[in-house]
């Protein structure tokens, strides 16, 4: 019906059917289209079922109603198109930061047939990639020998390393500090602008979410409902200086406003 | 000697400290050796019975070997399949925990009726002692996987078996050589517990005759060289440990 590379309609989840016959929903009458490329960020309270969004949107979760589109296809499992990155880089300490990075060519076809045969392509691509990130000369270290910052730039080339068309992250800079996390902004727009996948980004973080997104849905909680579209028209390619200018503070003020106001109006909706 | 120096060499130092007061003592008060014999009498004792003991501890060896051996083949096993199954763990743990809170030392009767006096009892015993402490282990090592992680992996459509093989299985390595040093120690106690009533060879049944004949001098020559043993097979699975599973020791390798 639509041509939007990601099309949520009315979509419902419970997480089991207790749940379901008490009418207590994780997510509400989600409804959105986001375009092949669009970068998009879901911001909200804790608890308001952002995650939810995300497992859905992967196929690791089916709606209780309602129906996801993803490329065309309805999602009815593990989509293979998609990567992922957490708060936690958790990659895994027995394996080299190549090696993690390599880890889903082990995993996803069709490299996975392919992958002793081509190896040495496949390293080649995953040294490129953690080149791109600044981690020229650590892929040989563990990752307990890299800082937290470094650690999840890994485990973003990780994501990325199948070429997804869809990247998902969640609050994937929360634990950094501030100078970190920009510098990681700065990394993510630049692979983003380079390669053009479609970003996901569920953060609770009002300045990162308005710095990346082209488009930022509030989410409320409880009920988890997306409450405010906000298309975010500053001109790209973004400088970390436009964080400082009034147009992109008045945004995130604007944003801050909302959730503000679903806070007060929302508190004695959660007895 | 500095710090690191006295660390290591602190239990060697420890041994001559006790073995020193425990010689001073028995001098000092004239115990006689038929009730607690001195060290000096117990080295005596050793080389003198060299032959005899050397025979009853290979033999004890090997049994505690092959005990350990099947427990290993067992544990993991079973520690795979309840690690790896929500169902099998809730069904099988239970059972399992009960069966462990049973001394095992009231097996033998039960083993030497179906296996006879030798080392089918002796194995067994080593066996059911030993094999728990591994599977627990390996259990935990695959129940305990971050659910990030697995999304990680389930996003890319990794069937069970990929997440298990990738990162459950070497996850659980430091666990599973952990295991191995507990239960290693606890394959010689079944061992030596099954041969001092059900069989004629081992440092079991050495310590029992020893002891019928009150050669205490004997019998704790025995003993001794159960601990010897145990220690050494202990510090073999450490060293095995710290060198495949180097990156779950990182802080003591570093400094």
């Amino acid at each position: 019906m639509s041509d939007a590379f990601v099309d949520f309609q009315n979509v419902w989840l419970a997480y089991n059917d207790e749940l379901l016959s008490q009418g207590q929903f994780a997510v509400e009458d989600i409804s959105l289209q986001v375009r092949q490329g669009e970068f998009i960020a879901i911001v909200g309270p804790s608890g308001c079922g952002k995650s939810t969004f995300m497992k859905l949107t992967t196929g690791l979760k089916r709606p209780s109603k309602g129906s996801i589109h993803v490329d065309g296809q309805p999602v009815n499992g593990p989509l293979k198109i998609s990567g992922m990155a957490f708060q936690a880089p958790s990659l895994l300490p027995w394996r080299t930061t190549l090696d993690n990075v390599l880890l889903p060519l082990e995993i996803v076809e069709p490299y996975r047939s392919q992958f002793n045969s081509r190896k040495a392509e496949f390293e080649a691509r995953a040294i490129d990639l953690l080149k791109s990130v600044g981690l020229h000369g650590y892929e040989r270290k563990f990752p307990w020998q890299l800082s937290g910052g470094m650690q999840q730039r890994a485990s973003i080339c990780r994501a990325l390393i199948h070429e997804p068309k869809m990247l998902l992250l969640d609050e994937p800079f929360g634990a950094l500090d501030a100078f970190t996390r920009e510098e990681l902004w700065c990394t993510l727009r630049d692979l983003w602008t380079e390669k053009r996948f479609n970003v996901i980004l569920v953060t609770h973080d009002l300045r990162e979410s308005v710095f990346l997104a082209d488009t930022v849905y509030v989410m409320s909680k409880s009920p988890g409902r997306f409450v405010v579209r906000r298309e975010i028209d500053l001109p790209r390619p973004r400088d970390l200086e436009i964080t400082y200018t009034a147009q992109f503070t008045d945004i995130v003020h604007e944003l801050r406003g909302h959730i503000g106001a679903m806070r007060r109006s929302g508190t004695p909706l959660q007895q | 000697m500095n710090s690191k120096q006295i660390e290591r060499w602190s239990p060697w130092l420890l041994m001559v400290a006790t073995l020193l007061l425990w010689q001073l003592l028995c001098s000092a008060f004239q115990v006689s050796e038929f009730v607690f014999p001195s060290p000096v009498r117990i080295g005596e004792q050793l080389i003198e019975f060299r032959g005899v003991i050397a025979a009853h501890a290979w033999r004890t060896y090997w049994v505690t070997m092959a005990g350990f051996g099947l427990a290993i083949v067992v544990g993991v096993l079973l520690g795979f399949v309840i690690g790896s199954s929500r169902l099998a763990y809730a069904a099988v743990y239970p059972l399992m925990t009960a069966f462990n809170a049973l001394p095992k030392a009231a097996f033998v009767p039960i083993l030497v009726v179906w296996f006879g006096i030798g080392i089918g009892p002796a194995i067994l015993t080593a066996f059911l002692i030993s094999f728990f402490p591994i599977m627990v282990n390996i259990a935990t090592g695959l129940a305990t996987l971050e659910p990030e992680l697995e999304d990680v992996l389930r996003v890319l459509g990794a069937k069970r078996w990929d997440v298990l093989v990738k990162v459950g299985l070497p996850r659980s390595m430091p666990y599973f050589y952990g295991s191995l040093k507990v239960a290693i120690t606890l394959a010689f106690v079944g061992t030596t517990v099954s041969e001092m009533t059900a069989a004629n060879e081992g440092i079991g049944y050495l310590l029992i005759s020893a002891g019928s004949a009150m050669q205490m001098g004997l019998a704790f020559g025995g003993l001794v060289v159960v601990g010897a043993m145990a220690m050494v097979m202990y510090e073999l699975f450490s060293y095995i440990e710290k060198h495949t599973t180097a990156w779950a020791h990182r802080s003591s390798q570093n400094g």
